[in-house]
């Protein structure tokens, strides 16, 4: 899954520096589903866009995935 | 969207200059997330009200779509949506959440 997101991030934001990493570990006990996951994606395209709306195009990337398969994403955004 | 869920949306994020949208309560949290939120808020010692979306599922559903994000928490201020955990950590550290609270 991790490769996935990756392809879909960097489909989504072209010649962006994309980094997946599986946080699950030490979420077990969490009375849910889906995987945790932490996302760095540095990118000429987030410039002049605020925080929220960065977050909102990586979330629209991963709109499928956010559904079901994904619990909690953390993120991290970068122009440079 | 629902037109009544929104208006109840808009009355509660209008009810007080910082509102949250959190699984659970600040005394209770239910979320590792929601319970970071109210941490930060707590330790600069910004006021604020919440509603615990566990406890209803089509304001739960009815955020998510009113402030184009999937996830929970969401922080309001002035009836603004700030973001959610990350990026009220962000915020926090960077100095500009104080400031936002305070204009």
């Amino acid at each position: 899954m991790l490769n996935r997101i990756r392809q879909k991030l960097e489909a989504a934001f072209p010649g962006a520096k994309v980094q997946v990493a599986d946080t699950s570990a030490g979420h077990e006990t969490h009375n849910s589903s889906g995987a945790h996951l932490a996302v760095s994606i540095t990118y000429q395209g987030f410039a002049g866009k605020s925080l929220v709306e960065q977050h909102q195009m990586v979330y629209d990337a991963l709109k499928e995935e956010m559904k079901e398969q994904v619990h909690a994403l953390k993120i991290k955004t970068r122009t440079e | 969207m629902n037109q009544e869920i929104k208006k109840i949306i808009e009355e509660k994020i209008n009810s007080s200059t910082v509102f949250l949208f959190m699984k659970g309560t600040p005394e209770n949290p239910q979320c590792g997330f929601s319970a970071q939120v109210v941490g930060i808020l707590n330790d600069l010692g910004i006021e604020f009200a919440s509603f615990d979306v566990l406890s209803d599922e089509n304001i739960r559903q009815g955020i998510k779509e009113y402030a184009n994000w999937p996830t929970i928490p969401q922080l309001y201020i002035n009836g603004k949506f700030i973001g959610g955990c990350d990026i009220v950590r962000e915020l926090a550290a960077s100095g500009e959440l104080m400031e936002l609270v305070t204009q």
